[in-house]
C-alpha cells in the first residue's frame, strides 16, 4: 500500500488520541451515572496548567525531560479530577443539577486557562516524542498506522481494551453499569452507590485531563489562545453518545471525527483535485463537516428518525438495525440517587 | 422574629458566596503578582469614570438583557437553549444582509430600520427553529443540537466575510465593510453613545415576558412543560407547540440583540461577533434560578464588570488578561449554586416555601440529558 498513505492514516490516529482518552474517560464517568458536561473547559484548563507545570520544571532545570512530561501529566490529570470530582460533589453531595454546574464549570476553566495562561502563549515547551515499537513497527500496514506512535496512543489502546474487559467481565464492571442504570437495585445488593460514583467521576476525569495535556504536550504543542481544542471538548461528549457507551464504539467514532478533519484540512490547504482538474470551492465551508456529521451522527442513534427508517426494513432485519444503529444512555444518567 | 431569622440566613447565604468568589479572584491575582485593589479600582474606572464609560456598559447591558430574557423562557420550559449565542450570530448575520443588500440613503423612513431589526429576530427565529425541531421531532439533544450549530454559524459568517461579503480593498477575515451610516441604530450623543431606541425595546420586552409568563396561560403551559412534560401533556398541554414557542422566542430576542452587535457596537459583521454574551446570558439566568424579575439588574451588574475588564489589558502597571472577568462572573454563578445546595441540605429550615417552588422548575439533568424514548 501507498506509504504516504499509511503514513496519513497513522497521523490520523496520532491526533485523535486526545479525543479518544477524553471519550473514554467520559464514557465510565456517565457508565456511572454522572454527566461531567465540563470537558470542553476542563481540556483548556487541565492543557495550559500542564503544559505550565512541564514548561517550569524545564526552566528551572530540576528534573530531566521524561521527568518534565511525567509532571505536566501528573498535574494536568489533578486538575481534570477535580473538576470532575466537584460536579460529582455538587450532585451527590449537594444536589445540584450536573448539567448546571457541568456548564458553568465549561467557562469557568475555559476562562481560567486564558488568564492563567496569558504568560505561557506560544512559548516553545518539553513535548512528547514518537516511539516507534520494536517488532510491532515493522509489521505491514498495522506498523505505520498504530505502532510508530508514542506513549500515549499506545496507553489510549490499552485503556480501550481496560475499560472493555472492566465493564463486562469484570464483578467490579458489573457494579459499575449497575449504578448507572439502577442504583437502587445495585445499592439494595450492596454497592457502594456514591462512593462508586465519586470513584469513576475522579477517575474519568483524570483522564479528561491526560486528553488535554496530550494537546499541549505532543499534538497542538504549546498554548494560545483561543485554544487549539476549542470545541473538541462538545465533540468528545458527542462521540460517547455516539458510541452508545461501549469503549470500542466511542474509539471508532473519535477516529472517525479525526479522519474527516484530516481530509477537511488537507483539503483547505492543498485544494481538491478531481481527475486533475482543479476544483473551486470556498473550502473554509468544509470547517462544517465535523459539526454536520456530529448533528447526523446523534440523529442517527437517538430519536425517532431511525425508527421511522427502520420501518421500511425487512422485518427479519429490523431488530439487528435497530441494535446497531441506536444507542441508548444508562438509565439513571444525569439523576441523583438517595438512599432511604 | 422568624421571618427576620431567615431573611439573614438569606441574605447571609447570598453573600458568603459573593466573599468567596472575590476573595478566590483576590488570590489569583495576587498569585500572578498584581494587586487586587488596583484591578479593582481599573475595572470601576473602566465601567463608570465617564458618561461615555458608561455608555460602553449600557452597550453590553443591552443584547445581554435581551438574550437573558429569551433565557428565562427557553428553562421554565426545562430547555437548554445553549444555541443562543448562535442565534444572535445568525441575527447578526441576517441584519448584516439587509444593511449590505438595500441601498441606504438618509431620507429613507426609519420604519426600514424596524424592519432590519425584525429581519435579525426572523434569523435568530430561524436558527432556534432548527434546535427546537432537531430536539422536539428528532430526538436530538438541545444542548448539542445547540453546540453545533453556533460552530456552523461562525463558519458560516468567517466565510461570508472573507467571500462574497470581503471589503473592496484589503480584503481580510478581520471584518465586513462599515454599513452605510443609514442602516445603522443612531446614538444618542457623542459623550453617552447607546441608542435609545433599543432600551426602551429591552423594557419592553422585559414587561411583555414578565406578563406572559406570570399571566396567561401560555406562561402556565411552559411552567408544566418544564416540570414535567409527561404530566403536562396528559393534562393536555400541546407540548411540542409550547416547547417550540419558547425557543422561538428566546431566538427572536437572541437575533435582535445580535443584531444591535453589528449595526451598533461594531458598525460591521466580524467573526464571533456575539463575543460570548448569549453563553453569559445563560449564566446569568442560572445565577438567579430562572427569576426574571432580577435580570436587568444582574445583567448590569455582569455588563459593567464586562465592560471594565477591557481596561485591564491597557493599564500600564495591570497588563491583565480581562478573562479575569469571566473567571469572576463563573465563579460567582458557581459558588451561588453550590451554596444554594449546601443551605438545601444542611439548613433546610431556612428555605422559605416560595423558593422551593422556583427551584423546582430548574431543568433537571435527567431531562436534559437523557434522549426521547
Amino acid at each position: 500500500m501507498n506509504e504516504e498513505f499509511l503514513n496519513t492514516l497513522g497521523s490520523i490516529i496520532g491526533t485523535a488520541t486526545p479525543l479518544v482518552i477524553a471519550s473514554l474517560g467520559e464514557t465510565i464517568t456517565e457508565r456511572a451515572g454522572v454527566v461531567n458536561l465540563s470537558l470542553d473547559g476542563s481540556l483548556a484548563l487541565a492543557a495550559v496548567l500542564g503544559f505550565a507545570a512541564a514548561w517550569t520544571a524545564q526552566e528551572a532545570g530540576v528534573l530531566d525531560v521524561p521527568m518534565q512530561i511525567a509532571l505536566g501529566i501528573a498535574v494536568a490529570m489533578l486538575v481534570g479530577a477535580l473538576i470532575a470530582t466537584l460536579i460529582g460533589f455538587s450532585s451527590i453531595k449537594l444536589r445540584r443539577d450536573q448539567v448546571a454546574v457541568g456548564f458553568v464549570l465549561t467557562l469557568l476553566a475555559a476562562d481560567l486557562a486564558r488568564f492563567l495562561g496569558a504568560d505561557f502563549t506560544r512559548i516553545p515547551g518539553p513535548q512528547i516524542t514518537r516511539f516507534a515499537l520494536p517488532v510491532l513497527a515493522d509489521l505491514p500496514i498495522l506498523g505505520p498506522i498504530f505502532f510508530q506512535q508514542n506513549v500515549l496512543v499506545y496507553f489510549s489502546y490499552i485503556l480501550m481494551f481496560l475499560i472493555w474487559f472492566w465493564l463486562f467481565r469484570t464483578k467490579g464492571g458489573l457494579s459499575l453499569r449497575a449504578i448507572g442504570e439502577r442504583p437502587e437495585a445495585a445499592y439494595a445488593r450492596g454497592a457502594k452507590v456514591q462512593r462508586l460514583r465519586y470513584w469513576y467521576t475522579f477517575l474519568g476525569g483524570a483522564l479528561v485531563g491526560l486528553a488535554g495535556v496530550a494537546y499541549s504536550l505532543n499534538v497542538k504543542p504549546g498554548w494560545s489562545s483561543p485554544p487549539a481544542m476549542q470545541g473538541d471538548g462538545w465533540i468528545a461528549l458527542a462521540i460517547v453518545i455516539f458510541g452508545g457507551w461501549h469503549p470500542f464504539r466511542v474509539v471508532l467514532g473519535a477516529w472517525l471525527f479525526a479522519a474527516l478533519r484530516a481530509v477537511s484540512s488537507n483539503i483547505q490547504t492543498n485544494g481538491l483535485f478531481i481527475f486533475g482538474q482543479e476544483i473551486n470551492f470556498p473550502f473554509v465551508l468544509l470547517n462544517t463537516l465535523p459539526w454536520l456529521l456530529m448533528i447526523l451522527t446523534l440523529l442517527i442513534v437517538s430519536g425517532g428518525f431511525t425508527e421511522r427508517l427502520l420501518q421500511y426494513m425487512p422485518r427479519a432485519v429490523q431488530h439487528r438495525m435497530r441494535a446497531f444503529l441506536r444507542s441508548d444512555p444508562p438509565k439513571a444518567l444525569g439523576t441523583r440517587f438517595e438512599m432511604e | 422574629m422568624k421571618d427576620t431569622k431567615s431573611l439573614a440566613t438569606q441574605i447571609a447565604f447570598l453573600l458568603i458566596p459573593v466573599a468567596i468568589s472575590l476573595a478566590v479572584a483576590a488570590i489569583l491575582v495576587t498569585a500572578v503578582g498584581r494587586d487586587p485593589l488596583e484591578v479593582v479600582d481599573a475595572i470601576w474606572k473602566g465601567a463608570f469614570k465617564d458618561s461615555r464609560k458608561l455608555g460602553g456598559v449600557v452597550n453590553f447591558w443591552i443584547p445581554l438583557t435581551l438574550v437573558s430574557i429569551g433565557l428565562v423562557v427557553t428553562f421554565r420550559a426545562g430547555l437548554w437553549n445553549i444555541g443562543v449565542e448562535g442565534q444572535m450570530m445568525m441575527g447578526a448575520l441576517f441584519a448584516s444582509w439587509g444593511a449590505q443588500a438595500l441601498l441606504w440613503d438618509a431620507n429613507m423612513s426609519p420604519l426600514l430600520n424596524l424592519a432590519l431589526i425584525a429581519l435579525s429576530a426572523l434569523g435568530g427565529m430561524f436558527w432556534a427553529f432548527i434546535v427546537g425541531a432537531l430536539k422536539i421531532r428528532l430526538g436530538v439533544n438541545e444542548i448539542f443540537g445547540g453546540v453545533a450549530l453556533n460552530a456552523l454559524v461562525n463558519v458560516i459568517s468567517i466565510y461570508m466575510i472573507s467571500g462574497p461579503w470581503q471589503p473592496r480593498i484589503g480584503g481580510s477575515a478581520q471584518g465586513t465593510e462599515p454599513f452605510p451610516v443609514p442602516a445603522l441604530l443612531p446614538e444618542f450623543s457623542k459623550s453617552f453613545p447607546v441608542n435609545i431606541f433599543m432600551i426602551f425595546l429591552v423594557f419592553a420586552a422585559f414587561v411583555v415576558v414578565m406578563i406572559m409568563l406570570n399571566a396567561t396561560r401560555w406562561g402556565l403551559n411552559l411552567k408544566a412543560v418544564g416540570v414535567n412534560m409527561r404530566s403536562a401533556l396528559l393534562l393536555g398541554v400541546a407540548t411540542e407547540r409550547t416547547s417550540m414557542s419558547a425557543f422561538l422566542v428566546c431566538g427572536a430576542l437572541a437575533g435582535i440583540a445580535g443584531s444591535y452587535r453589528v449595526l451598533f457596537t461594531f458598525d460591521n459583521l466580524r467573526p464571533l461577533a456575539s463575543g460570548g454574551i448569549g453563553f453569559l446570558g445563560l449564566l446569568v439566568v442560572l445565577l438567579l434560578s430562572i427569576r426574571l424579575l432580577w435580570v436587568p439588574l444582574i445583567t448590569f451588574a455582569f455588563a459593567a464588570i464586562l465592560t471594565g475588564s477591557t481596561r485591564l489589558q491597557i493599564a500600564p502597571s495591570l497588563k491583565l488578561d480581562s478573562s479575569l472577568a469571566g473567571v469572576l462572573q463563573g465563579m460567582l454563578v458557581l459558588f451561588v449554586i453550590l451554596f444554594q445546595g449546601v443551605r438545601e441540605v444542611f439548613f433546610p429550615k431556612a428555605l422559605s416555601g416560595d423558593d422551593e417552588a422556583i427551584e423546582d422548575s430548574v431543568p433537571s439533568a435527567s431531562s436534559v440529558v437523557g434522549q426521547k424514548r
